[in-house]
C-alpha cells in the first residue's frame, strides 16, 4: 500500500477542535465533517486539499476531545496519510480504529515542508521526499496493529476473528 | 519487576498474573460510557459488526450533556438516535434530560464506577474516574462501538509518572490549581501515552471533589489517565454513591516510574492557564489587568457541590462587574437541587448571574454561552484551545472556582484576596 500527495504542514499541539471544530459536531457525515476540516486554523485547506495529499505536522497532533470526527473528517477530506512527530493517544487510536494511515516519525515531521511532494510506503514504513530527494524511516506499527490497519479498521479486525 | 496501580488493574481484567509497560493486552470492561455527541458515531459503527447485540446492558452508560436540551434541530436528531437505540437494547443506564448531567459528574454520583474497574468512554475526560482508584481512559466512538458489542477493549500498557503530593493547600486553592500547576510543569504532551499516578502523604488534604478535577485534566497533559489511591475518604464516597464492591490496588514498593516529581500543596497559588494551551500557566500575582467578558462556572472539571459552594461563598453580598456576563451551571440535576437548597441559587441570581440547567454547553462552544471575536472569558472548564468556546478570536482562560467568582466580581482576572477574602 503506497501514498503519493502534496504536503500540508502544521506546527505543535494540532488539537481535535481545530481539526474539526465543536459548532459541527451535530453532523456525524463523514462528507459533511469534511468540508470544515481544519477550518479554525487553516482557512483554505479544503479549498487546497486534493484526494490522496497528506498531512504533516510537529508533536501531539491531535490532543484534545476523543472526537473520531476529527480522524473522520481528514480521511474524508482526502489526506491518505497523517505524519506527525507524536500523536496523541485518542487520535492515535481512533486513526488506527478507522483506517486512517498515520506514522511517527520526528525526522520526516521536521524537514519536510508544506508544498513537497511525498510518498509513502506503509509496508516498509519509507517516507520518500520528492521535491528534497530525502528519505525517512517512520515507526512500524506493533504486529497487532498493522492487523487492524490491514483489515481497515478496528470493526473488521473483530468480525474477521469471530 | 513491580506494577504500578495503572498496570495492577490492567493485569486482572486482562487475566494476567502481571504486565509490564508496553505490552499489548486485551482487557474487560467493566463500564463503557458514551455522549450525545461520540454515541451516534458508535451506533453507526455497530452496525457493521456481524453481532449486533450489547455484552451487557447494564453495564453501559449513555449520557445526553453536550447540547442538551438539544440546542438545534441536528442535535436534535442525534439524541432521538441514543433514545431509540437504548430503548431497543434496553440500556439500563440512559440518562436524558431529567435525568441528565455532565456524564463525568453524573457517573461516580449514580455509583456506576468503583475502585477497581476498568471503564472506556467515548469522551476525553473519561480519565476523571482515576480519582475512585479506577482505570479509566478517553477513547473514540469505534473503540465505544467494539466495547459495547465484546465488552473487552485493547490497551498498550502504559509507563507512568509519580506525582507524590505533600502539605497541606491554603485556603481558596483546589484540585484545579493543582492540575494547572502540573500541567505548566511538564506541558500538554508531558504525559503523553503514560499513567498519572497520585501518591504521597498531601492526598488526604485533597477533598474527593479536588480529586476529581485532578484525574479529569490528566489528558491535558496527554496522558492515557490519572490515578489516585484508595483511602478512607475514597472508600466514604464509594459507599455513600454505590452497592458495587470494590477493589483497592496500590502500586508495588519497586513499581517502576519514567520520572518522579513532588507537589508541595503549601506553596501553591491560584493558577491560571492563559490561551491557547492549557500549560500557559501563570500563578494569579504573575497574571497582570486582563479584562474579562463572561465567566463560566461548572463542567466536568469544576460543576459539583463544592465548586458551587466557593463560588456562591465568594459571590455573595456581591454584583456581577458591569458588562460580564456570568454563567453558572451545576454538573448534574442533585448539584442543581443541592444549590437550590442551600441557597445558592439565590445568591448567583441576586448578583447578577444566570444558572444553567446541567449542560457542557459553553465549555466545547456548543451553546449556553458562545462568544464572538475578541471576547475574553474566564472559565473553569478544561481546555482554552483556539475557537474552543466560540469565535476563532475569542480567549478562554482556565481556573478554579474561586478565581472565576472573584472574576465575576471585578470584572478582570483576580483571586479572592482581591476582594479582602
Amino acid at each position: 500500500m503506497k501514498a503519493h500527495g502534496t504536503v500540508h504542514k502544521y506546527g505543535d499541539n494540532v488539537d481535535t477542535d481545530v481539526i474539526i471544530p465543536a459548532r459541527y459536531l451535530n453532523s456525524s457525515d463523514p462528507a459533511e465533517l469534511a468540508k470544515s476540516c481544519m477550518e479554525d486554523i487553516d482557512k483554505d485547506f479544503v479549498k487546497r486539499v486534493k484526494p490522496g495529499d497528506i498531512m504533516v505536522a510537529r508533536k501531539n497532533f491531535g490532543c484534545g476531545s476523543s472526537r473520531e470526527h476529527a480522524p473522520i473528517a481528514i480521511k474524508a477530506s482526502g489526506i491518505s496519510c497523517v505524519i506527525a512527530e507524536t500523536f496523541a493517544r485518542i487520535f492515535y487510536r481512533n486513526s488506527i480504529n478507522i483506517g486512517l494511515p498515520i506514522i511517527e516519525c520526528p525526522e520526516a515531521a521536521e524537514a519536510i515542508e508544506a508544498g513537497d511532494e511525498v510518498e509513502i510506503d506503509f509496508d516498509s514504513g519509507i517516507i520518500y521526499d520528492v521535491t528534497k530527494g530525502t528519505q525517512y524511516k517512520g515507526q512500524a506499527f506493533p504486529p497487532f496493529m498493522q492487523e487492524i490497519i490491514k483489515s481497515e479498521g478496528l470493526i473488521n479486525y473483530i468480525n474477521s476473528k469471530n | 519487576m513491580g506494577m504500578t496501580m495503572t498496570q495492577k488493574i490492567l493485569a486482572a481484567h486482562a487475566g494476567l498474573d502481571s504486565v509490564q509497560a508496553g505490552q499489548l493486552i486485551e482487557a474487560d470492561l467493566d463500564l463503557v460510557l458514551g455522549n450525545d455527541v461520540t454515541t451516534p458515531v458508535a451506533i453507526h459503527e455497530m452496525e457493521k459488526f456481524n453481532k449486533k447485540e450489547v455484552f451487557d446492558k447494564t453495564k453501559i452508560a449513555l449520557v445526553m450533556d453536550h447540547f442538551t436540551p438539544n440546542k438545534d434541530i441536528k442535535s436534535a436528531e442525534h439524541c432521538k438516535c441514543v433514545r431509540q437505540f437504548s430503548a431497543a437494547n434496553e440500556i439500563k443506564n440512559f440518562f436524558d434530560v431529567g435525568s441528565m448531567g455532565i456524564e463525568h459528574a453524573l457517573l461516580p454520583e449514580k455509583g456506576l464506577i468503583v475502585a477497581g474497574e476498568t471503564c472506556i468512554g467515548a469522551d476525553s475526560h473519561t480519565c476523571t474516574y482515576g480519582a475512585l482508584g479506577a482505570f479509566s481512559t478517553g477513547v473514540g466512538s469505534t473503540d465505544m462501538a467494539a466495547g459495547m458489542v465484546t465488552g473487552k477493549a485493547w490497551f498498550k500498557v502504559p509507563s507512568a509518572i509519580k506525582f507524590n503530593i505533600v502539605g497541606e493547600k491554603a485556603p481558596y486553592i483546589s484540585g484545579k490549581d493543582v492540575i494547572l500547576h502540573i500541567i505548566g510543569m511538564i506541558g500538554v504532551d508531558g504525559a503523553l501515552y503514560k499513567s498519572m499516578e497520585f501518591v504521597g502523604d498531601g492526598i488526604k488534604n485533597l477533598t474527593m471533589d479536588d480529586r476529581f478535577t485532578i484525574a479529569n485534566m490528566a489528558i491535558e497533559a496527554g496522558a492515557k489517565n490519572g490515578i489516585f489511591p484508595v483511602d478512607e475518604l475514597t472508600e466514604e464516597y464509594i459507599k455513600e454513591h454505590s452497592d458495587k464492591p470494590y477493589t483497592k490496588y496500590e502500586a508495588d514498593a519497586d513499581a517502576e516510574y519514567d520520572e518522579e516529581y513532588t507537589i508541595d500543596l503549601s506553596t501553591l497559588k491560584p493558577t491560571v492557564a492563559f490561551p491557547h494551551l492549557p500549560e500557559n500557566t501563570k500563578t494569579i500575582d504573575e497574571v497582570g489587568d486582563i479584562k474579562i467578558d463572561q465567566v463560566v462556572i461548572g463542567s466536568c472539571t469544576n460543576g459539583r457541590i463544592s465548586d458551587m459552594r466557593i463560588a456562591a461563598e465568594i459571590i455573595k453580598g456581591r454584583k456581577v462587574a458591569d458588562g460580564v456576563r456570568v454563567i453558572v451551571i451545576p454538573g448534574t440535576q442533585a448539584v442543581y437541587l443541592q444549590c437550590i437548597k442551600e441557597g445558592l441559587m439565590t445568591i448567583f441570581v441576586e448578583a447578577g448571574a444566570v444558572v444553567s440547567t446541567p449542560t457542557c454547553g459553553p465549555c466545547l462552544g456548543g451553546h449556553m454561552g458562545v462568544m464572538a471575536a475578541g471576547e475574553r472569558a474566564v472559565s473553569t472548564t478544561n481546555r482554552n484551545f483556539v475557537g474552543r468556546m466560540g469565535h476563532v478570536d475569542s480567549e478562554v482562560y482556565l481556573a478554579s472556582p474561586a478565581v472565576a467568582a472573584a472574576s465575576a466580581i471585578t470584572g478582570k482576572i483576580s483571586s479572592p484576596a482581591e476582594l479582602g477574602l
